[in-house]
């Protein structure tokens, strides 16, 4: 990639910082160059968010409809996937896929709750009343 | 006599950490193609099966930590590193270095990463950044990525140095012990095993999913997607690919032109103008891949209208690729160095 061609669009990143990268001078030596972003790159990181909203909607209206707990919203909501749950709780991903079931949530206890809660950055309560109404 | 810290700005984290250290402690030629190139931090590899952010898991080079090691370890550099179970000691041990004045390398998950932007806050958990003081409370930092230095209070380095997940850090934290004096047959021992390894990563790896196989892989595979995952899904891991390619770290052309700035080098270290051939076709890779980005930005864009002959043309792009970077890598296996 030549230096003049090295794209200067607007990115998340605006505000932020610029982005080093690697282009050839006029001579056709390697050198630094920042750039601002590049829609290319940036489409593609607003396809990947348009999915993470959609999906987190989804999961609002299956809690909302008793098809999953509430854990399961808050998971996507905070971008998590099963693995990254476990780590976060300690529970195996068996077992939380069993949390994710409405009434085996209900029957949950505070304790396993509140870790629930811990990994999500919420409290208690807010985990225990949710019931997909509000987001 | 108190050495000052200073800040560089590098494309890759990695390889940030590792030349800011290393500059730090004496090594004034130290710098980001140097230490990608010695340590062979050029790859490819397409895990099949398993997704990561619902999105194929690819990655343009080598595992996390092994620039860092295979640097240090061809500069007779000696590394001390400690992980953590326990949050206070991991607290305790990285302010004792801080007040013995020692900047230190720290692994990080960029979820809660205060200075990051939301939008590239996600589960990753091989960030790397440097903690090089502490000012009322606050670390000071010196992330490679970012054009300036920045700051982390006490409660947020836990979390990012404990976030968990796939590659969880466990507070992690590295710095260069013992530094040597570094001769230039050094620097040139380094810069010819680091090459030699890269080829034989690349052209060998056993198996079809990594080195060229994989480029050659994962072209087989994008011709799929849409058939198998209709024509959303497979939007979505197209846009995977371009960010994992092309985001912040990578230099642009998924390392490949950070790889051609390296032999520039190289051949300067060396005396050797075939490497500067070389070099040229690692940018020729990289103009191809980032022409491969562009392509498949049309279909992420157009999203639910995109068509078959749209993911053929990506695919074609790749299998292009694959060659080129097969045929730069057979040419650095050959070559003979004195």
């Amino acid at each position: 990639m030549k230096k003049e061609d090295l794209p200067q669009d607007k990115s998340a990143l605006e505000k932020v910082t610029r982005e080093l990268c690697y282009v050839k001078n006029a001579e056709g030596n390697y050198t630094t160059d920042l750039s601002t972003g590049w829609d290319v790159k940036k489409d593609a990181l607003d396809n990947a968010w348009d999915d993470i909203k959609q999906r987190v909607e989804e999961a609002l209206i299956a809690v909302k409809n008793n098809e999953k707990s509430p854990i399961y919203y808050f998971m996507e909501l905070k971008l998590m996937d099963l693995q990254v749950l476990s780590g976060y709780t300690g529970f195996w991903k068996m077992t939380i896929k069993r949390h994710l079931k409405p009434t085996i949530f209900q029957s949950l206890s505070d304790k396993k709750l509140t870790i629930y809660a811990k990994a999500f950055d919420i409290s208690l309560e807010e985990l225990k009343k949710f019931k997909g109404t509000s987001s | 006599m108190e050495k000052k810290f200073k800040h560089i700005q590098t494309a890759h984290c990695e390889n940030g950490v590792a030349t800011s250290l290393l500059r730090y402690h004496g090594l004034d030629f130290m710098n980001e193609p140097l230490a990608f190139g010695i340590g062979s931090g050029i790859f490819y590899l397409h895990i099949p099966f398993i997704t990561i952010s619902n999105g194929p898991a690819i990655t343009y080079r080598t595992m996390p930590g092994a620039i860092f090691k295979r640097a240090c370890k061809a500069m007779g550099v000696k590394v001390s590193r400690k992980k953590f179970s326990n949050e206070l000691e991991a607290q305790a041990y990285l302010d004792q270095k801080v007040k013995e004045g020692v900047p230190v390398g720290c692994q990080v998950g960029v979820f809660n990463l205060p200075y990051f932007p939301p939008e590239y806050r996600f589960h990753f958990n091989a960030h790397n950044l440097i903690v090089f003081g502490k000012e009322n409370g606050n670390y000071l930092i010196s992330d490679p990525v970012m054009e300036t230095t920045t700051t982390i209070s006490e409660a947020d380095m836990l979390k990012v140095r404990f976030a968990k997940g796939p590659l969880a850090p466990k507070g992690h934290v590295y710095f260069p012990e013992k530094v040597g004096t570094v001769t230039i047959e050094m620097i040139k021992k380094g810069i010819v095993k680091g090459i030699k390894r890269s080829a034989r990563d690349m052209l060998h790896i056993p198996g079809s999913i990594g080195g060229v196989a994989g480029i050659k892989y994962t072209s087989k595979q994008i011709c799929k997607w849409r058939d198998k995952l209709g024509p959303r899904k497979a939007g979505l891991y197209i846009g995977q690919i371009v960010r994992m390619q092309e985001e912040i770290g990578t230099g642009g052309g998924g390392f490949r032109f950070l790889y051609a700035a390296f032999l520039e080098e190289a051949s300067r270290y060396l005396n050797e103008p075939k490497l500067l051939e070389v070099s040229e076709d690692f940018t020729k890779a990289g103009d191809l891949w980032r022409a491969s980005a562009v392509q498949m930005g049309r279909i992420f864009k157009g999203r639910i209208n995109n068509e078959q002959k749209d993911f053929d043309v990506c695919a074609d792009l790749l299998l292009q690729i694959a060659e080129i970077e097969k045929n730069a890598f057979l040419k650095l296996e050959k070559m003979k160095f004195n």
